[in-house]
């Protein structure tokens, strides 16, 4: 006799990553509306960091008393979702690291990695999403972000999302695999060094010629912005969420609410 | 040349580098040449990523019975008439060499390109001995000629420019013709290989470095473009092959895999255009090729790594994909590194042989991009091991103290979320009334690195987690 019951919908725990619920609230607006649009029950645990800083700086016991922490606030729900390759790469690929020597811990590090995604290939890999409702007209470029690229595998599902955006037209730049030289820290202890590689990366954004810059990482996209910003261009950088969403009336990144265009 | 490591003002390097525009003229050449050439001869491999997993099996066995081959491969190179010279340092391999020299009553020494001749800093030991080391690889010679370091562990003289070995050529290379036409870089080739073929003849000794050392037949592998490196090992009476421990493999089916990874992820070439086998000197009937066959192998810090977290870095075979497509090379160039090895594998390789407290800023200046690590062709985990380099120099206290001071501040917040998710409501909401106006800010305390070159975009004010229970407070 086959099952009948309606399979409940997936409790998602919103990981609004720390830079999102610091500098850009919109974007956890967005992933709520996106995920709740896909039909998943959205709840968002209380959160600070998931320790990426620490770990990268060395840091290893903030790392893991930090890990520790957001493995508690989110394992029990059954999806883990953070728009960002960069937040959820640390969970899915340096978690089970972090614990790998401590069995109880491990137990659970591998359990929370294993559930979590980015955002935009939670909904196309997982729940099979292939559009959005969402209308934006004008013309982006998308910066792969490092991260999702190269620890998830992001590059196909924001692609594909965009594509059903009524209006709006993708132009690839060159070199859109290539570093934005953010990098957390890097931008400020190697500042210079920084700067070179933005720049080029900034040269690659502006000869695609865009109105839009897009990606799915808000450390990047704030380097981004603020070269860009810095160089005088007035091409619009937006969290890739927020154009799926449909929630553009804001204003970009770093353009105050008066100067809004859209 | 490279004795005084300069690595720890890697700053210091790189801001001379970055406002260097011939420099940075020179560098696009790398962001643009290599990268797509390997991409498209990897494309065309079917098994490409099949080869890269079978490399690193067969440097990880290697590894893992290193004391067995290198006994083996010792044993061959003995039976086939060659002599082998155990160096535990530079010193000793200096040494080494400059004796076999010396007793060979050499006065011209030709060299093929080796990283493992610059690690020790051979040539600053001939020269002190009385002799002239002369490199062969026009790269080398060109670096050699202005007293530098190669820039690039396959491309030493990537740095430069046309113009600029035109005017080395016309300082060196006073007995010719001083209104030669030297306008196109063909003829600069012709006038090194003039320049170069007299000193070949001239050699009593020719040393090369290996790609390779085979356990299986004792047999040292040099792979090349130019065709220097075979004439600098047959023609003198005694070749000395300088290489390091880790150059190992077992057999030629191995060898013969891991070629089919190596010229691909290096130069974007099938194959490189000389591969070159060389087993033990001359034997009777043999047509060519040297009276006495020597290998030196250098230690040097690499037998301490095995076992540690620094291992799998030994599985490097030197193609330097991870500097050419890596952001930071590509920014500021090889010589800011300051030591003998460039970019990401110089980054997790130098701190192992000159110390982290030294080369402590290259394993932090990444941007953990990974796109090294996913162009490697033996998958060296480089982000990870950079990683583990800053977690002991964060142990060592070597981490500098205003960074360590930051990240304490911010763990305090961070591992109170109660006082965490107040605080940085508050701030947010401040940050975001002073930039209410541009948006952005043009400058902020303790952020000169980011603000001194672009803006700092302004945050939107209140943090998610406010809204958050905001809306769902308005829901119920």
């Amino acid at each position: 006799m086959a099952d009948t019951t309606p399979t409940p919908p997936p409790r998602v725990a919103l990981f609004a990553t720390c830079l999102v619920d610091l500098m850009r609230p919109s974007i956890g607006m967005a992933t709520a509306k996106l995920l709740e649009d896909a039909g998943c029950i959205v709840e968002v645990p209380s959160q600070t960091c998931c320790g990426q800083p620490a770990f990268n700086s060395g840091d290893r016991d903030t790392a893991r008393a930090l890990a520790e922490q957001m493995i508690a606030a989110f394992e029990g729900y059954d999806y883990i979702v953070a728009p960002s390759g960069s937040c959820a790469g640390q969970v899915r690929k340096h978690y089970p690291e972090l614990f790998k020597h401590d069995p109880n811990l491990a137990r659970r590090a591998d359990a929370v990695a294993e559930k979590t995604y980015e955002l935009t290939s939670f909904l196309v890999d997982v729940l099979g999403v292939r559009e959005v409702d969402a209308v934006c007209a004008g013309t982006a470029t998308y910066h792969d972000s490092c991260s999702g690229l190269r620890e998830l595998g992001v590059k196909k599902q924001p692609r594909t999302l965009l594509a059903s955006v009524d209006g709006l037209t993708l132009t690839e730049m060159n070199e859109n695999e290539v570093c934005c030289g953010f990098g957390g820290t890097f931008a400020v202890k190697y500042g210079e060094i920084s700067d070179s590689i933005v720049t080029k990366k900034a040269e690659n954004i502006e000869d695609a010629k865009p109105q839009m810059l897009l990606a799915g990482d808000l450390g990047c996209l704030m380097n981004m912005a603020g070269k860009l910003s810095r160089r005088g261009s007035r091409i619009e950088v937006r969290h890739v969420a927020e154009v799926l969403a449909g929630m553009t009336d804001l204003p970009p990144i770093g353009v105050p609410e008066k100067e809004t265009g859209r | 040349m490279t004795a005084h490591p300069t690595s720890p003002y890697f700053k210091d390097n790189a801001h001379e580098a970055l406002q260097d525009e011939q420099l940075q003229k020179a560098l696009s050449n790398v962001r643009q040449g290599f990268i797509d050439k390997r991409a498209a001869v990897a494309a065309k491999l079917p098994e490409f990523e099949a080869l890269r997993d079978s490399a690193r099996d067969i440097k990880n066995h290697t590894l893992a019975n290193l004391d067995l081959y290198l006994e083996a491969w010792e044993n061959k190179v003995t039976d086939s008439g060659g002599h082998v010279h155990w160096a535990r340092t530079a010193e000793e391999a200096r040494q080494a060499i400059v004796d076999i020299c010396r007793k060979a009553g050499a006065k011209t020494v030709t060299k093929g390109k080796s990283m493992i001749s610059e690690e020790i800093n051979l040539n600053a030991a001939i020269e002190a001995a009385g002799m002239t080391p002369v490199e062969t690889d026009l790269g080398e010679y060109i670096i050699q000629l202005r007293n530098e370091a190669p820039s690039h562990i396959i491309a030493p003289a990537v740095h430069l420019n046309a113009t600029q070995v035109e005017s080395d050529f016309r300082r060196v290379h006073t007995h010719l013709d001083p209104n030669r036409d030297l306008s196109e870089p063909v003829q600069l080739l012709t006038e090194a290989r003039q320049v170069l073929r007299e000193k070949f003849l001239a050699a009593d000794v020719g040393i090369t470095g290996a790609n390779f050392l085979i356990a299986e037949t004792g047999t040292s592998v040099i792979v090349t473009n130019e065709g220097n490196g075979d004439l600098t090992q047959i023609l003198p009476k005694i070749h000395i092959v300088v290489a390091s421990l880790e150059k190992l493999v077992p057999t030629l089916d191995d060898v013969s895999q891991i070629l089919r990874v190596l010229a691909r992820s290096a130069t974007g070439q099938e194959m490189s255009v000389y591969t070159t086998f060389s087993t033990g000197p001359r034997r009777p009937g043999d047509v060519d090729g040297p009276e006495e066959y020597h290998v030196v192998v250098l230690d040097n810090g690499r037998s301490a790594m095995l076992g540690t977290s620094f291992q799998d870095m030994l599985r490097c075979i030197r193609c330097g994909a991870c500097m050419n497509h890596c952001p930071v090379y590509h920014a500021v160039g090889g010589h800011a590194y300051g030591w003998v090895y460039p970019g990401p594998m110089g980054a997790v390789l130098s701190p192992s042989l000159i110390g982290v407290d030294k080369a402590g800023h290259l394993p932090n200046a990444s941007t953990f991009c990974g796109r090294c690590e996913s162009v490697c062709p033996v998958r060296i985990p480089l982000p990870k091991m950079m990683r583990h380099w800053r977690e002991q120099e964060f142990e060592r206290h070597l981490t500098p103290a205003t960074v360590r001071s930051g990240l304490g501040l911010w763990a305090f917040f961070a591992k109170r979320p109660a006082l965490y998710q107040f605080a940085s409501n508050l701030g947010m909401k401040a940050m975001a009334w002073f930039g209410r106006d541009k948006g952005k800010f043009k400058s902020l305390p303790f952020a000169g690195g980011w603000t001194d070159y672009r803006d700092f975009p302004a945050p939107q004010g209140g943090t998610f987690q406010e809204q958050w229970k905001a809306r769902k407070g308005g829901r119920a």
